[in-house]
């Protein structure tokens, strides 16, 4: 479908397409909220691209040419610019949530919690998740949880307080080792959140550690108790 | 009458922000099988934009502060016409509440020894925010979120309720259609707990989100809930304005609390004219007022706001405390904010008047209805203080989950009835049939208009009154409104034409309060009445629906005589403050 409105300084996708629905198809369907690449609702793709429709500004695009604007293709649609993207909070739902020492002294240094924060920042806007071509061309979401997830699961991993050990779930569960390292995710986050280094990257390394590395293994081996 | 899918829960919670999911999370750890109900996908309400920090008297930074001056600050932001004992539980239990939440998963910004950093923040007389960098309501929500939903709660994302279902004088259940598909569900509940958040939607220049149409304070008045304190509306001193489409985005009170400086066109700091000992953190309602007044008196910034200028604090500072700010004005305005100024006007930005709730369970005068959060009312009084809210929703999230559940194990199964069904179906499907020709976006507009005009920062009888006239046109037209193509699959035109209804019930609401309230105080000021009043010193006003409509109602402030003595040396201490600084225009109460 094809409609022309008048670009207004400063506009972004987000405001065209409000446009459309306001004057000339009041029936569209997308989906947003705040307005202030916050609440990562507003998700699309345009000209090809995974991104926040609220963030794009019309005048960072190729002037003169059509603004091409789609839904997250990588999930089920459901009308026009609504994606179904319910498979992710299916998938959060596997994941055990944050467990707490017991007996522990609430204490973290500002280190510690600037490491994780940079994933907590995540405003699950699912970009990542869209791009990812494990997900979306190898259409494997049954096997792979997607950056998003291993996002939440090293913000876990790697809070000094947390008392579980997700590396099981990783390697059987998760499929990070599906994941090969290609960045596209990176590429799109609005939050700049640095999915592969800061996150993906030393997941594998701790399970490599774990299942991988022969050292540790004959190590732990030769500490455990026998009998 | 189509068929529809039907659900029996003991707690129905509408809305999925901080309180509901708070609520929700109580209300099932007490042993009642709970539904989750929201508009927008979980973890995206309102609640993430909040960028401030949740007040807590932990005393972490400073170990002077404790629950009393934190119970104080509150009734003086609030000018004295909060509800005592709301304000004396939050400020006694949010410590306890933020503590929770760190157990449960949520991070926030250090001290040098470990605890919890808190921050200071306007109205607030101790360092008293606990925050991650500015974006504590993110961490808020998600930490919420991500607990939420390993206890066993369902959860019913992109559903819309338009109806509150009734049996006899108590609620039983909610009327409402998925979105997706534009289906009708019936919930049937033994308790109903509304957390649908605002109504800053019927402002054309609002920070609030495509969310915050006041269903819950419409669902609650038509349900025969009262609504108090509708007057209030706080209009956060510093929104956006440039380029257009991001007019009334919030910039946060943060940026204050980290030393961002106001400055009118002509470079003055004039915050000093206006409450010389706070400058900059005074209370909203003032900040708000006075640029306001010095736009209005001609020493406007070129697009007709005011300065707020942080390029004096190290660049460094400004893009770890303050890095969505940051983000956020170099994205979408292309401006620095390390290197230049911000050009902001007040934004409307909370309801402090909500539907009006027993202060220990949250309960409404409805039996089995229960309202918590932005949509309930009297906790703030005329003006709430920043950071009161997060910390509102996790006191009063949990007591309204515990006290509906508790309504929950002595209420009756619910029984449906089949003709309140039927009408709230023909209501949405009236919506697709028919010729009528108004559009309800347009419609909207010019409700937001009537508001923006007549209704806003400063009012007077006048204004009201057409105000009044607009909106009982409006509401005419309203009853014609049509959206006619798209059917009922995700069709956003036809969910809004109930969403107008509720703005339109809003908009009545503030305004016919705001008309009655004859005097300024707090975020309420009557250019006709400056000054004030001893009678509506002592008095809320209650909303509620009548035969023969909206009638309008005073009611005395609910004190609580233990806490007189508290609240007397506040009072006493404020007096000695002004009469220290000659010529200072404020009246005290």
């Amino acid at each position: 479908m094809s409609y022309e409105i008048e670009a207004g300084e400063g506009m972004v996708v987000l405001d065209a397409v409000r446009e459309i629905q306001r004057t000339l198809a009041g029936d569209l369907a997308v989906r947003w909220n705040c307005k202030a690449a916050k609440c990562g609702s507003c998700g699309a793709e345009v000209n090809g691209k995974p991104r926040l429709m609220c963030k794009t500004r019309l005048d960072e695009l190729p002037e003169g040419q059509p603004v091409r604007v789609e839904p997250l293709r990588a999930f089920p649609i459901v009308r026009d610019l609504v994606a179904d993207v319910s498979w992710n909070y299916e998938v959060n739902k596997r994941i055990p949530p944050f467990t707490p020492r017991e007996d522990v002294e609430w204490r973290m240094g500002q280190r510690d919690v600037d490491r994780i924060s940079e994933f907590r920042k995540c405003i699950e806007c699912f970009l990542c998740q869209d791009v990812c071509h494990v997900l979306r061309d190898h259409d494997l979401k049954a096997r792979y949880f997607g950056p998003r997830f291993m996002i939440r699961i090293a913000s876990l991993e790697m809070h000094p307080l947390d008392a579980l050990d997700r590396r099981d779930l990783l390697v059987h569960e998760a499929g990070l080792g599906l994941c090969n390292i290609t960045k596209c995710c990176g590429e799109v986050c609005p939050e700049h959140i640095k999915i592969t280094d800061n996150g993906i990257i030393p997941l594998k390394e701790r399970v490599v550690d774990r299942f991988y590395d022969p050292l540790p293994i004959v190590g732990r081996r030769l500490r455990r108790p026998r009998g | 009458m189509e068929d529809y899918e039907t659900h029996e829960h003991d707690v129905v919670v509408i809305g999925a922000g901080g309180a509901g999911l708070r609520a929700a999370i109580e209300a099932s750890a007490c042993g009642a099988r709970t539904a989750l109900i929201c508009k927008s996908l979980l973890g995206k309400a309102h609640t993430v934009m909040a960028e401030g920090g949740i007040a807590a008297a932990l005393g972490n930074v400073d170990d002077r502060d404790d629950w009393r001056t934190h119970f104080q600050d509150t009734l003086f932001g609030g000018k004295y016409l909060n509800n005592w004992r709301m304000a004396e539980i939050h400020a006694k239990e949010a410590p306890d509440r933020v503590r929770e939440l760190e157990r449960w998963g949520g991070v926030f910004d250090r001290t040098p020894d470990g605890r919890m950093s808190q921050r200071a923040f306007g109205g607030h007389t101790y360092k008293r925010l606990v925050h991650i960098g500015d974006r504590t309501g993110l961490e808020l929500i998600r930490t919420l979120q991500d607990t939420g939903v390993h206890r066993g709660i369902d959860v019913f994302m992109e559903c819309t309720v338009t109806r509150l279902l009734k049996e006899g004088d108590r609620v039983c259940g909610a009327f409402g259609y998925r979105r997706a598909a534009g289906d009708f569900v019936v919930f049937k509940a033994r308790s109903i707990v509304l957390a649908t958040g605002g109504i800053g939607k019927c402002y054309r220049i609002t920070s609030n989100s495509w969310e915050y149409t006041g269903d819950g304070h419409a669902l609650g008045y038509h349900a025969g809930a009262e609504l108090v304190d509708m007057e209030f509306v706080q209009f956060h001193p510093t929104g956006m304005i440039w380029p257009p489409g991001v007019v009334g985005l919030l910039v946060t009170e943060a940026v204050r609390g980290e030393g961002g400086i106001l400055r009118n066109g002509e470079g003055e700091r004039f915050m000093e004219r206006y409450d010389p000992r706070r400058m900059e953190l005074s209370t909203r309602d003032v900040v708000a007022r006075a640029i306001y007044t010095e736009v209005r008196e001609g020493r406007g910034s070129p697009r007709g706001g005011v300065f707020l200028d942080v390029s004096h604090l190290p660049a460094a500072v400004v893009k770890r405390k303050l890095p969505s700010m940051y983000e956020q004005f170099r994205e979408l305005a292309g401006v620095d904010i390390t290197r230049e100024p911000m050009e902001i006007w007040p934004t409307c930005h909370y309801a402090m008047g909500g539907i009006s709730v027993d202060p220990e369970t949250g309960a409404s005068c409805v039996p089995g209805l229960y309202a918590v959060g932005e949509c309930s009312g009297g906790m703030h009084g005329a003006n709430r203080l920043g950071g009161n809210s997060l910390s509102d929703l996790l006191v009063f999230g949990k007591r309204a989950g515990e006290g509906a559940a508790r309504h929950a194990e002595e209420a009756p199964p619910p029984e449906a009835d089949d003709a309140q069904i039927s009408e709230a179906a023909d209501q949405m499907l009236g919506y697709l049939a028919g010729a009528g020709d108004a559009n309800p976006y347009r419609l909207h507009e010019e409700l937001q208009s009537t508001m923006h005009e007549h209704v806003g920062i400063f009012r007077d009888r006048e204004g009201l009154l057409r105000a009044a006239e607009q909106l009982d046109e409006l509401a005419r037209r309203a009853e014609h409104v049509r959206i006619g193509s798209g059917g009922r699959a995700y069709n956003p035109g036809w969910h809004h034409c109930q969403e107008l209804q509720n703005l339109i019930v809003c908009a009545r609401a503030v305004t016919q309060a705001a008309l009655r309230r004859e005097e300024s105080r707090g975020a309420h000021s009557r250019l006709d009445f400056p000054a004030y009043d001893q009678y509506w010193s002592r008095h809320n006003l209650v909303v509620r629906k009548g035969r023969e409509g909206m009638e309008v109602e005073p009611r005395p402030v609910a004190s609580v005589t233990e806490l007189a003595p508290l609240v007397a040396e506040r009072k006493a201490a404020e007096a000695a403050a002004l009469a220290a600084v000659p010529d200072e225009i404020e009246i005290g109460p």
